[in-house]
């Protein structure tokens, strides 16, 4: 059993396991199930993820103020020079698909939040393609973003009512760069660095979403929420280490998420839905 | 510390968007109360408290307590078209804001009729993450979350039935994972809530209907989420 990253580590380093086997033999213990049901569950995730990553079409959503995002992107990166390259764009097309998918009442993959679901489905697709990893591979790498989810939740809070969007798309990044980190055949200390790092760029940021729906600025931050795991696993994997260890950087957003005001978490009556346009879309959408 | 019971909390819930508390823990709830009905709904009256029924269209959660009232799954992709559904099976439903009081601000209190005239109350609460907890069914004061296999009895209330009941489920080999009793008035109805670890076979609910004292038994399945077909 593992409380903290800390303890996690300890585990991969006694039985000189990797960090998804660690979660996967404490799964087993913990709800009695079978590594093959776990796999298969692992594996139905990574279907409803796939299936929400992909073209969700130009529909407009619930609230109609997203919708068309990954046909844009896709375009654009198909027929011209980018600033951030193919790879950042496709991860950033396929977390605005989820992100459309959820608005629409499509199927998800919370991960670990509706909100915040579109981040490790791009992660891990892209990934796998920059990588050339197979589906096992990328089991793998959900069961290290679920360990580190896991910490999360127990040390702190996913929740945007509780914690911000730090919170939901901070954990959502961290494990994100967790899982490519362990995908790419980094170690298990490197994983948590990518978490730590993660966690560490989005530190502060408000949940403050127009007319308290999960489209704006939702959307956006899941694209550049698998951009901020990219890059932070890229970092730890090139053996740049988070000078505060993860657990310490956990404790440290969860303190920011008490601290920061009820305006700034989920109440939409901060940040970008309490400007002056924020306001009249929300009085359009609520009729 | 909170505790995290597994990491199929964290990668999941698989569901229908766009919120895990306003759409899939508003689908979750309808089915449980739907399934309280004991038969076909015809009318559904769906009163909205707090968050509920300040945002219910922006979330669908309309949408999804429609989809629950006729048996859906919050993870069943026939969510979004559920009004259109509602008219093909003849069930009629009306959304009303109310004041259930000092309750959790996802909380919504389900009148619903049967064809055969029967009218159920059920109130309930979305509490974060898809998870729900019923609070009240017809009067009766409970507490259970709907991801255990869920057994609820109306009894007389005298001597012998919980024992009764217990016996039987220790007979078909059934865990019991939580025991909650209450009653109306000392001698007149009661009813218990059990939470098992796995499911009852039809042999083992005939055998509890068939005790003297029960007026009604209803079992409630949890949503098993390996039987998604994707």
């Amino acid at each position: 059993m593992y409380n903290n990253g800390k303890e996690l580590l300890a585990i991969c380093r006694e039985q000189n396991i990797p960090l998804w086997e660690a979660a996967l033999l404490d799964e087993i213990d913990q709800t009695e199930t079978t590594r093959e049901e776990i796999l298969e569950k692992t594996a139905l995730a990574l279907r409803v993820m796939q299936g929400s990553a992909g073209d969700p079409g130009e529909g407009k959503t619930m609230g109609g103020l997203i919708g068309g995002e990954y046909r844009k992107v896709k375009a654009y990166k198909d027929s011209r020079k980018t600033l951030t390259g193919e790879t950042a764009n496709r991860a950033m097309m396929r977390a605005l698909a989820c992100s459309q998918s959820n608005a629409s009442m499509g199927r998800i993959c919370a991960a670990p939040t509706a909100g915040s679901c579109g981040i490790l489905p791009a992660a891990l697709i892209t990934g796998a393609e920059e990588l050339d990893c197979g589906e096992e591979e990328i089991l793998r790498g959900i069961l290290t973003a679920a360990a580190v989810g896991k910490i999360i939740v127990q040390n702190a809070t996913v929740a945007g009512a509780e914690g911000g969007c730090q919170a939901e798309c901070g954990a959502a990044a961290a494990m994100a760069a967790a899982a490519l980190t362990e995908m790419a055949g980094g170690a298990p200390e490197q994983s948590l660095h990518a978490a730590a790092i993660a966690i560490k760029n989005i530190m502060g940021l408000i949940c403050d979403p127009i007319a308290g729906l999960v489209e704006s600025p939702c959307s956006k931050r899941n694209a550049s929420g698998v951009l901020n795991a990219l890059s932070s696993a890229d970092l730890a994997l090139a053996g740049v280490e988070s000078i505060i260890p993860f657990d310490e950087v956990v404790d440290a957003m969860y303190t920011v998420g008490l601290a920061m005001h009820p305006d700034f978490k989920e109440t939409a009556r901060g940040g970008i839905a309490a400007t002056p346009t924020g306001k009249a879309l929300a009085k359009t959408i609520r009729g | 510390m909170k505790k995290v019971n597994s990491l199929f909390d964290i990668i999941g819930p698989i569901m229908i968007g766009p919120s895990s508390s306003h759409t899939a823990g508003a689908a979750k709830l309808a089915r449980i109360a739907g399934a309280f009905a004991g038969g076909e709904v015809v009318s559904a009256e769906f009163h909205l408290h707090g968050s509920f029924r300040e945002t219910f269209r922006g979330h669908g959660t309309d949408r999804a307590l429609v989809a629950g009232i006729l048996g859906l799954d919050p993870h069943d992709t026939r969510l979004r078209t559920s009004f259109a559904l509602a008219e093909e099976k003849g069930l009629s439903y009306e959304f009303i804001p109310a004041d259930l009081g000092m309750v959790h601000p996802n909380t919504v209190r389900f009148v619903l009729k049967t064809r055969t005239g029967q009218t159920t109350e059920v109130t309930g609460s979305s509490v974060g993450g898809g998870e729900v907890v019923i609070t009240e069914v017809n009067g009766f004061e409970v507490r259970f979350s709907g991801n255990y296999n869920t057994l609820i009895t109306r009894h007389k209330d005298v001597e012998g039935v919980v024992a009764a009941v217990a016996g039987i489920l220790a007979e078909n080999h059934i865990n019991i994972a939580t025991l909650n009793l209450s009653r109306t008035h000392k001698g007149q109805e009661a009813s218990m809530i059990i939470e098992t670890d796995s499911f009852l076979a039809e042999e083992a609910l005939t055998q509890i209907r068939k005790l003297p004292a029960m007026i009604s038994l209803m079992n409630i399945q949890p949503v098993k989420v390996g039987e998604i077909d994707v």
